[in-house]
């Protein structure tokens, strides 16, 4: 399988402390991927990094056939060369409705000029229906987004994810805050990406990452401790010892 | 696509119809076209007004749409003022010199005639020499282009630099203050080319033109509303698609617009250049209605005046900031006029010229606390008022006996 990002030796310090820690990491084109680590071990900073929110000291991040470096183009390149992110506290343009935030993210040009002419076409409208029917809120479409139940704004957050088309899907915490039928539907929506596109879940349920049924990495201290499959890592002495022992 | 525009926002449509009755009824009543009853000077007055209120659409613009706090939309406001005040002041002197020297014996050649301008308009400052910013001065045409051009390059190259290196929130605010305060400085020196603290005066006489002022306030009225006609109407068609769409995502929230792809700085400094471009076009109405320009006009305090004015009628409504703009500088006039009596409290009398900057202070303030929304949220208040809301009513007898949330199923 060819590999679509590769992080390789990438470190960075806040204030003299080691975040991220000679990490390395690489994904394939369509491929299921799950980071768990204990809290401050830099899950959420290895997605800073990737996404360009935050500068590695050192290291290099290789992206698609082209390997072209991730370091030197910033976040909207980034995102516009294909990588999506979801933040952990879902995070929609609550003052804007449904079918607004949607068409926010759909894949279309970004540029300011574009985007002053633009008015949705039938295709567009067409995608954000099928897109609200994916995440549940076909009916809500006219609603303000701040509205909405969590649940539901974390829905919406992916259902945006999903309208960019992006090649590599960034997931932190997708689950938090939802109900057991919500957490199983939001595993089917990140599975079914998957089987077209790489994605990332950062995640802290054991039981949601044994659903995605997924390789998983473990990560400490901001470097790679263990990677495998869920069984494989959770018999790993050193895993049980930093993380799951506890 | 017009029509369609139009439809989904009747607002456009009810202010455009109520600023076409407004201007039809001062015309009416003026002392230029109509019957007199409101004197030239209110006109001017109104018609000032009226470009206040087109310089809050582009601060709402900027301030309540894309987040960005900007205390220095005044600067473009004069500057473009201070553009238009150079082509009258010189054709108005032009007009007077050639008068006067065809009156010699000898007809005058170029260079004393460019002398003569460059003494009477330069004399009070010392100096009759053409400074280099006068270079296109003889030219209409040019004057007017650089109404926009000069206070869209400053927004461009003074954005460009912000924007690029991420300052926001209040420490733009605080260089948007910087910036105008440091124009304001410039210009109030003799050798800044622009007549110091003289300023350009004049501006009311229209060179070549005859009618006199009654008829000349009733023109620039009709101006001004023209302009803030356009002006609203392109404000609102920019924010009712999906650049409205992005700017209001990056008011809100800045990072997650970035990390789908759209360029934030890029559309702030959009939206920045464009609002600079509209406040010059504003300032160029105004300052030929207020007949005088000075760098006193571009102090900080007047781009706060801008905030207060668009925070008390409601930020991120375009009517609000019209409401806003219109509401308190009106009665700004009528309050330091003299106009307001006094209050005569027995040990002390409340002189409104004195306390009205008080009032002004405390009801902007008792506003941000209590009323966020501004004037322009009881409107919408009225409005949404009459929309069908049967939370906690009296559902009838048949859906009655239902809780809400079954009878809506």
């Amino acid at each position: 399988m060819s590999t679509l990002l590769e992080v390789s030796g990438v470190s960075v310090s806040f204030d003299g402390f080691r975040a991220i820690n000679n990490l390395s990491f690489r994904i394939g084109e369509a491929e299921m991927r799950a980071v768990i680590g204990p809290n401050g071990a830099g899950k959420t900073t290895f997605m800073d990094i990737v996404t360009g929110k935050t500068k590695p000291d050192e290291g290099r991040i290789l992206w698609g056939e082209k390997s072209q470096s991730l370091l030197r183009m910033n976040e909207a390149k980034i995102a516009q060369a294909g990588i999506g992110r979801k933040f952990q506290k879902p995070t929609v343009f609550e003052d804007q409705t449904v079918e607004e935030n949607l068409l926010l993210a759909l894949k279309n040009p970004r540029g300011w000029w574009r985007v002053l002419g633009y008015r949705p076409d039938d295709r567009d409208m067409e995608r954000v229906g099928e897109l609200a029917a994916e995440i549940g809120l076909a009916d809500e479409l006219s609603r303000k987004s701040g509205e909405l139940s969590h649940g539901q704004k974390q829905w919406l957050e992916i259902g945006m994810l999903l309208a960019q088309e992006p090649r590599l899907l960034l997931v932190d915490e997708p689950a938090a805050g939802m109900t057991p039928a919500e957490r199983e539907h939001t595993t089917d929506i990140l599975v079914r990406a998957a089987e077209t596109r790489a994605v990332v879940v950062v995640e802290h349920d054991m039981e949601f990452v044994r659903r995605l049924n997924c390789k998983v990495t473990v990560l400490h201290e901001g470097s790679v401790l263990a990677e495998g499959s869920l069984d494989h890592v959770t018999a790993n002495k050193d895993v049980i010892d930093v993380y799951l022992g506890r | 696509m017009q029509n369609s525009f139009v439809a989904r926002n009747p607002s456009v449509l009810i202010f455009l119809s109520l600023l076409a009755l407004f201007t039809l009824v001062v015309t009416v009543l003026s002392e230029g076209f109509g019957i007199g009853v409101i004197s030239t000077s209110f006109v001017k007055t109104l018609g000032k007004t009226l470009c206040l209120c087109l310089i809050a659409v582009a601060m709402d613009l900027i301030w309540g749409f894309a987040g960005i706090l900007s205390l220095g939309h005044f600067a473009f406001f004069g500057l473009g003022g201070y553009m238009i005040g150079m082509w009258l002041m010189y054709e108005r002197t032009r007009l007077i010199v050639v008068e006067s020297l065809s009156q010699a014996e000898i007809p005058p050649t170029a260079a004393e005639v460019s002398d003569a301008i460059g003494n009477q308009i330069f004399g009070v400052v010392g100096s009759s020499e053409f400074p280099l910013i006068w270079v296109f001065a003889d030219s209409l045409f040019l004057q007017l282009a650089l109404v926009v051009l000069v206070p869209g390059l400053l927004a461009l190259v003074f954005g460009w630099l912000a924007f690029r290196s991420r300052v926001t929130g209040v420490y733009l605010s605080i260089l948007t203050q910087a910036m105008t305060l440091a124009l304001a400085l410039y210009l109030f020196q003799n050798d800044s080319g622009l007549r110091g603290n003289n300023g350009l005066s004049g501006l009311q006489n229209l060179p070549g033109v005859t009618a006199s002022q009654d008829q000349v306030s009733v023109w620039f009225l009709w101006g001004s509303a023209l302009a803030l006609g356009s002006g609203y109407a392109l404000a609102a068609w920019i924010v009712s698609g999906k650049f409205g769409s992005a700017i209001r995502g990056i008011r809100d929230n800045e990072a997650r617009v970035r990390f789908l792809g759209y360029s934030v700085e890029a559309y702030k400094l959009t939206v920045f250049t464009l609002t600079a471009c509209i406040a010059g076009m504003a300032g160029a109405l105004y300052y030929p209605q207020a007949g005088i320009i000075n760098p006193a006009e571009i102090a900080p305090i007047a781009s706060i005046y801008l905030a207060v004015w668009v925070a008390i009628g409601g930020r991120g409504r375009l009517y609000g900031a019209v409401i806003g703009a219109a509401f308190v500088s009106l009665l700004s006039t009528w309050f330091t006029g003299g106009q307001a009596p006094d209050i005569p409290l027995g040990f002390y009398t409340i002189k409104w010229v004195d306390w009205w900057l008080v009032l002004l202070g405390l009801s902007f303030v008792l506003v941000t606390l209590f009323a966020p929304k501004g004037i322009g949220g009881l409107i919408e208040l009225l409005t949404e008022r009459r929309a069908l809301d049967r939370h906690g009513a009296d559902m009838g007898p048949d859906a009655g006996s239902l809780r809400e949330k079954e009878a809506s199923q």
